[in-house]
């Protein structure tokens, strides 16, 4: 499985866990806030637990940018993959 | 009514008097407590008086570092947080135009920067849990003033800011923060004025004494207990009707 394929499917676990939601709702394009019921917390919830998963920091300007599944794992592939 | 049967619960300051006084009650309410403060020796001795059901966490909450090793501590010791009672704290009193860079800094990075900390450190695993409870130690001067008190009163009115606003950032996940502010609380500090100093404190509180620790450690009961679960962002007063705030 290729590193993007493997966070993908981290990411969209952790999303499942998070938010309580069914699975197929998780799609790339869908938006934590509009789409999966996030709150403001949620997000910064599901920013830390990204942190934590996969090792990484997201600064607060980055993190106010990812507002959608793919939003997520674009930014922890490039962030790994430096 | 306001039991706390397996509610772990963290207390700054617990070897004082309002601390010990909390400490006492939420375990007398069935609460496994941690003992947290500076002093050892008075911490360990509260703990063998409590028995089981109690933790000794000793923390200097003027190091910036302490307030989240704390908490990671606690969690340790006690398997989760669900109740965090700020109580620590401390004064360097004097009149503003003799107070030192160094006494404001202190009392406002003891009293109002480690309880921010602490609830920051502390919120994480609540918010996961969708419960909890922090109830801070403010102080009737806090509302007031205090001459002689500029950097306490303003540490302890922050403290009713800095709850109001984490009350609403996580009301929705359950959790629950509030402030007790105590009036004047009769503790070693007090028993240092002389009768007629005494007298004349309580002739200026219409309930006519001085507050006990145990009058402080009734309302944290309360707070913490679920029969207070809709109330949040609150600030509980127990001065004896001192100020009618």
């Amino acid at each position: 499985m290729t590193d993007t394929a493997e966070i993908t499917k981290q990411v969209k676990e952790i999303v499942v866990e998070h938010l309580g939601v069914e699975e197929s709702k998780v799609t790339e394009n869908a938006s934590f806030i509009d789409d999966l019921g996030a709150d403001s917390l949620d997000t910064v919830e599901l920013v830390m637990a990204f942190e934590e998963k996969f090792g990484i920091e997201i600064p607060d300007d980055a993190a106010e940018k990812i507002t959608t599944v793919k939003d997520a794992i674009d930014y922890i592939v490039k962030q790994k993959a430096a | 009514m306001f039991r706390l049967d397996g509610r772990t619960a963290l207390i700054t300051g617990a070897s004082g008097g309002i601390g010990g006084a909390i400490a006492r009650a939420f375990h007398a309410q069935g609460a496994v407590v941690g003992l947290s403060g500076t002093r050892r020796e008075a911490l360990a001795a509260l703990a063998e008086e409590l028995g089981d059901r109690a933790h000794v966490l000793p923390a200097d909450l003027a190091d910036p570092a302490a307030a989240e090793a704390l908490i990671a501590a606690a969690e340790g010791a006690m398997g989760r947080l669900d109740i965090l009672v700020n109580n620590a704290g401390l004064t360097r009193d004097t009149l503003a135009l003799r107070m030192k860079d160094e006494d404001w800094e202190t009392v406002l990075a003891v009293d109002l920067s480690a309880p921010f900390r602490l609830c920051r450190a502390a919120l994480k695993g609540m918010v996961k849990r969708r419960a909890g409870r922090i109830i801070s130690i403010g102080s009737i001067v806090g509302a007031t003033g205090n001459p002689g008190q500029a950097n306490y009163a303003a540490a302890k009115a922050g403290l009713v800011g800095m709850s109001k606003a984490l009350a609403q950032e996580v009301a929705a996940r359950g959790i629950t923060v509030n402030v007790i502010a105590p009036g004047f609380i009769a503790t070693a500090m007090t028993d240092a004025l002389s009768e007629d100093q005494r007298a004349a404190l309580a002739a200026r509180i219409p309930l006519g004494r001085l507050g006990r620790p145990e009058d402080v450690a009734a309302a944290a009961v309360y707070l913490a207990s679920d029969e207070a679960g809709w109330i949040t962002g609150a600030v509980l007063h127990v001065n004896g009707g001192m100020a009618m705030l």
